[in-house]
């Protein structure tokens, strides 16, 4: 129902699937051809990008554990001083990265399933009234199936003291879910790997936001 | 004091009526997609707030012209048109600077993509993507030939009306939207179980763009008309300076200018007493 001090207020533009060829508009070369001179891709870093160089990977699943091979994913994230690349962020003492934009798109491979990025590890961004946010990349996920882009947080394994006062996920009131946003640091030499899965739907479904 | 490390506005509530929901089993992909579990909502952070910026420089000078961006020794077959309008948020202010990415099948219904094995003839001219930056009036354009409909596996003779799938990223990660343009008169809108989700045939008239005969191009293309409404973004009136002054100071405060009243309110008392 519309209320009458809403009246002023249009309605959003409905949302609609992307589709199984959602690559061709935003990663042509996935769908097998190449047309722009720039594409936007999954490498948020150049060679002098402050901050420690991370890997993300992992898999989409849906309800019955079947492995989403045509999801396309953006991340939207803090460079390593914990600054958003955009005018709205005004905190202080804290320095825009030339070298950083902070997003990226994926898509993940049609064989394998498995997505990718490299990026670097966020800073710490502060939370609403001050509060306190662990480093955190926000993730959203769209595919043929999904309706509305469904948005989703990354938390880092290697970070559990921040991530006990995360302002988020502590408004999880189902503390075992939390646990479906945190990316497992993988162990080995060389830069860090992160693997994060998501699953849609079922048994250990992943928390997704209304922001 | 300086101004706030915040954003001066936060975005309003997304209106889940407005919206398809994530469960619509007549679109039989999202019975195994849609989350069984409600969302969970968020106050807005900066993460919420904040978006990628793009340049005029990041993007090529055909990226908005879908007749020449992929045409090799030949024009596209199919109808020229010329699809246009606004991007604005949900207050009516323009969206500037805001990333509208398109892709579409050609004329047959064919997309170019390795997975697509329609029978509908790939044509050599088509590529079937474009991407544009609104200017400051919100404004964007761009140039196509007119999509075919095509069948899709869902039930045995379902077929999509023609479309244009869109992507835009406006100022605020929380106004990232997908969502897909229809033309007006397609009788295959009414059948469609994809568009079938949409809540409300407000909701869904909103997605059909209309033909613009004023915007035709004489002995050229037909024009379509198509605006997009955003989240809006409002002004956060009174949380912003909070944020910036601890409560004890601002009880404090508080405390300060109520007693100035009272004593104000006292002595003009005292005054009225005195000239009686």
């Amino acid at each position: 129902m519309k209320l009458a001090h809403d009246s002023h207020v249009r309605r959003e533009t409905a949302s609609q699937t992307a589709g199984p060829y959602v690559h061709i508009g935003l990663a042509p070369s996935q769908a097998g051809f190449d047309i722009f001179e720039n594409n936007f891709g999954n490498v948020l870093v150049d060679e002098q990008t402050l901050g420690e160089r991370i890997r993300i990977e992992g898999r989409v699943f849906d309800g019955i554990g079947s492995v989403v091979k045509d999801a396309l994913i953006e991340i939207w994230q803090a460079n390593a001083a914990g600054r958003y690349a955009h005018p709205g962020d005004r905190q202080p003492g804290k320095e825009i990265d030339p070298h950083f934009r902070g997003w990226g798109r994926a898509c993940t491979d049609f064989e394998s399933g498995v997505y990718t990025f490299e990026t670097i590890k966020p800073g710490i961004v502060e939370g609403r009234n001050g509060r306190f946010m662990a480093p955190h990349i926000n993730v959203w996920v769209v595919a043929r199936g999904i309706n509305i882009g469904l948005n989703t947080r990354l938390y880092f394994s290697d970070e559990a003291e921040a991530n006990g006062k995360d302002a988020v996920l502590n408004v999880i009131e189902w503390v075992e879910r939390r646990a479906t946003l945190v990316a497992e640091r993988q162990p080995g030499e060389g830069p860090a790997v992160y693997r994060f899965d998501i699953r849609l739907q079922g048994e250990r479904e992943t928390v997704f936001f209304d922001v | 004091m300086g101004r706030s490390p915040y954003p001066d506005a936060e975005f309003l509530m997304r209106d889940t009526t407005s919206h398809p929901p994530a469960y619509t089993p007549n679109y039989k992909t999202s019975v195994m997609r849609s989350p069984r579990l409600a969302l969970i909502s968020l106050q807005q952070s900066l993460s919420e707030v904040t978006a990628p910026v793009f340049r005029p420089e990041e993007l090529g000078p055909l990226d908005n012209d879908l007749i020449m961006n992929a045409a090799k020794d030949g024009l596209p077959v199919g109808e020229r048109i010329v699809v246009h309008g606004y991007v604005l948020d949900q207050l009516g202010k323009p969206v500037r600077n805001a990333l509208v990415e398109v892709w579409q099948a050609n004329a047959s219904g064919r997309y170019r993509h390795k997975k697509d094995m329609y029978i509908g003839a790939l044509d050599p001219n088509f590529g079937g993507c474009g991407r544009m930056l609104t200017d400051e009036n919100g404004y964007y354009a761009y140039r196509t030939i007119k999509p075919g409909p095509y069948p899709w596996r869902n039930r045995v003779n379902d077929w999509r009306p023609a479309h244009i799938h869109y992507a835009i990223s406006g100022d605020g990660w929380v106004q990232r939207l997908i969502t897909q343009m229809y033309f007006e008169g397609d009788p295959l809108i009414a059948t469609c179980p994809i568009l079938g989700g949409t809540p409300s045939e407000e909701q869904l008239r909103s997605l059909i763009a209309l033909q613009d005969t004023g915007a035709f191009v004489q002995l050229d293309s037909r024009a379509y008309r198509f605006d997009i409404v955003l989240r809006g973004q409002r002004a956060t009136l009174f949380e912003n300076a909070v944020q910036q002054t601890p409560a004890d100071e601002r009880l404090a405060a508080v405390a300060d200018a109520r007693a100035a009243v009272l004593k104000a309110a006292k002595a003009q008392t005292e005054t009225r007493g005195g000239a009686r």
